[in-house]
């Protein structure tokens, strides 16, 4: 599903350059579930930004459905995300003046799609979640395992084949992370290719293949050594 | 793309999360169109006031002077050729027209009037029996002048009614001497309280025959010749009628004014109309102030929501939705801001017109449409570039607040 080629990106702080990814070669199929660990400045957060089209890498080619998207203009990009792309961020990123509902339906509503059927959908989500209890509460009334669960159901309404969660439990505890970790999961179970960037290591431990990065390069890439790689097919 | 209603509460949610800053901008709009909506309210009711005042000055009415000017019912030169005299027997020739019913010469200056140990520097007013009629003029006790013989002056006068209290008090004044400059007159009749007309007291005068002013002024000439025609219709025919004559009796020069009533108004109106424009524009260049306090405060809040920016781009929005996200704040602000200062502006001159009972105010149409279409032209028009601002925003910097 996923194609990576000798993708470079480079910023500049200063008067130096930052080499944020160096030469990535990587191929995603279908289904997976994968988790990219690293410290900080490994690059991981901007290979996910890459992957869901919110950044362009300076060189190599980026394959999406065997469809060459980084020769996208922005609003192809855009639509490319809407249809495919779900987003998962480490500060939930809900809009404070909404309600929960309101926020896991915002991409039907960008969408123009019809009252009724948006309902519905919004519900089974939340419902799926375990919060369409909480549908009308605003975020500050919810808690952090709430707030991301809330977040997770907004980036499945639209059903998407990718879901990239950059730190989905960096601003949780213990508890609430599990949660958000077997929501995460269950998507994937369901066909969903769910990619984590993390650097807690309980969290990456539990996908099935574990890309660690170092320096903008990929040092390793493992796939469970004590379960068999279980596509979905 | 995102349904027009959902765009509407989307701008609506924005603008009530954040209360204070929306009302005060509401505030600054809402000043701009409801001073546009006064103001042009006022200066509609001025122009309204003197028309009407002029209506009140004698229908069918014709005012000639000496002296031409191009267009008629504005003064007449002060530079120039110098103009013949008009003469009293220039008005009489006038009886000539049938369009034509009454004529009243006109002489005016100022004198000192004094009776007995009494003394006032007073407006004289030198003409014939015909201006009763013509300025419907009533009188409260005794007769008007008499003037068989235009060309000769009797020593009779006719006091107004603030004079003869002056001069008078409670006094009978009807058959008592008066001293006008050099001359002496007799009291023969007394205004009624005839009430102000464009501000002329007609109270404060005394009238008296055009040959004893003539020879009171030393002058030959006429101030004004006073036309009264048969009837509206006859109006234009006077006019004409007029022209004709003067101009044969003065070798070929049309070097008269006419001035009819209609031609009064229509200048005045002109006149009114202008500056109530420019009464109302001068309002409008608040709301244009207000527009830019607009784009300010969006600006302000873009910046601060570059989270949720971000998160749109996230969600595969397209430009153009996030663009009129914005813009539909920004309009729906200047818009619900016009229509409270057009509450405000309807409501204050509404209070004005009960305060002030002869003079009617009330907003013309055109200022109120107008000062609408300002504020939400100019929302929109200055909320554009931050909205904009908005669409273009990098998605990964909106989100990260960082790169």
């Amino acid at each position: 599903m996923i194609e990576l080629q000798d993708i470079n990106r480079n910023f500049p702080v200063g008067e130096e350059t930052v080499h944020a990814l160096r030469d990535i070669n990587l191929h995603i199929d279908a289904g997976e579930y994968i988790s990219i660990m690293g410290p900080s400045g490994s690059g991981k957060s901007t290979l996910l930004n890459i992957l869901g089209l919110l950044d362009r890498p300076d060189s190599g080619e980026y394959r999406f459905n065997g469809r060459a998207v980084n020769s996208l203009d922005e609003e192809q990009q855009a639509r490319m995300r809407r249809e495919h792309i779900g987003f998962v961020f480490q500060f939930f990123h809900l809009i404070p003046r909404l309600s929960a509902a309101e926020n896991v339906a915002l991409p039907l509503t960008l969408a123009g799609v019809e009252p009724k059927i948006r309902n519905q959908k919004t519900e089974a989500a939340m419902t799926a979640l375990g919060i369409a209890d909480r549908a009308r509460h605003r975020p500050d009334q919810l808690s952090g395992g709430q707030r991301q669960r809330v977040a997770i159901a907004r980036a499945m309404i639209t059903k998407p084949q990718l879901i990239l969660a950059d730190e989905p439990t960096g601003n949780l505890d213990r508890a609430y992370g599990e949660d958000v970790a077997d929501a995460l999961e269950g998507l994937n179970r369901q066909g969903i290719t769910l990619i984590v960037v993390t650097h807690d290591p309980l969290l990456g431990d539990r996908a099935q293949r574990r890309i660690q990065m170092e320096d903008g390069r990929i040092v390793a890439d493992r796939a469970g050594e004590n379960e068999q790689l279980s596509k979905h097919v | 793309m995102i349904k027009p209603a959902n765009t509407f509460r989307y701008a609506l949610r924005a603008l009530t999360s954040h209360r204070s800053r929306t009302l005060l901008m509401l505030l600054a709009m809402a000043i701009g169109v409801g001073a546009v909506v006064i103001l042009t309210a006022l200066g509609e009711g001025a122009r309204l006031y003197v028309l009407n005042q002029f209506s009140a000055l004698g229908s069918h009415m014709v005012i000639i002077l000496p002296g031409h000017s191009e267009t008629k019912g504005a003064a007449p030169p002060l530079l120039g050729q110098t103009p013949r005299d008009l003469t009293i027997d220039d008005a009489l020739a006038l009886y000539q027209s049938h369009a034509i019913r009454r004529v009243a010469p006109l002489v005016v200056g100022a004198a000192p009037v004094s009776w007995q140990a009494r003394e006032r520097e007073v407006t004289i007013m030198g003409t014939t029996t015909a201006m009763q009629e013509v300025r419907e003029l009533t009188l409260a006790r005794g007769k008007f002048i008499t003037t068989d013989d235009p060309h000769r002056g009797e020593a009779v006068a006719v006091i107004g009614h603030k004079l003869r209290q002056e001069l008078f008090g409670n006094r009978q004044a009807l058959g008592e001497w008066l001293r006008i400059g050099e001359y002496r007159f007799r009291v023969v009749g007394e205004l009624a309280q005839q009430g102000q007309t464009l501000g002329a007291d007609i109270s404060d005068i005394v009238i008296i025959p055009v040959a004893s002013a003539q020879a009171l002024f030393n002058t030959e000439s006429l101030f004004r010749i006073l036309i009264q025609a048969k009837g509206r219709d006859s109006i234009p025919q006077a006019v004409t009628a007029a022209e004709r004559i003067i101009t044969e009796r003065h070798e070929g020069k049309n070097d008269i004014t006419v001035i009819t009533q209609d031609s009064i108004l229509s200048t005045f109106d002109r006149i009114f109309t202008a500056l109530t424009m420019a009464v109302g524009g001068i309002a409008a260049i608040s709301l244009a102030v207000a527009g830019i306090l607009i784009m300010n405060v969006m600006l302000v809040a873009i910046s601060q929501r570059t989270a949720e920016i971000g998160l749109l781009k996230a969600l595969g929005a397209p430009g153009l939705e996030i663009t009129v996200l914005f813009l539909a704040e920004a309009g729906l602000l200047s818009l619900s801001s016009g229509l409270a200062g057009l509450l405000v502006g309807t409501a204050g001159s509404y209070l004005l017109d009960r305060a002030f009972t002869d003079f009617s105010v009330s907003a013309p149409l055109w200022a109120s449409a107008g000062g609408l279409s300002v504020a939400l032209l100019t929302g929109l028009v200055l909320g554009y570039l931050p909205a904009r601002r908005a669409a273009r925003l990098d998605p990964v910097e909106a989100l990260t607040g960082r790169r």
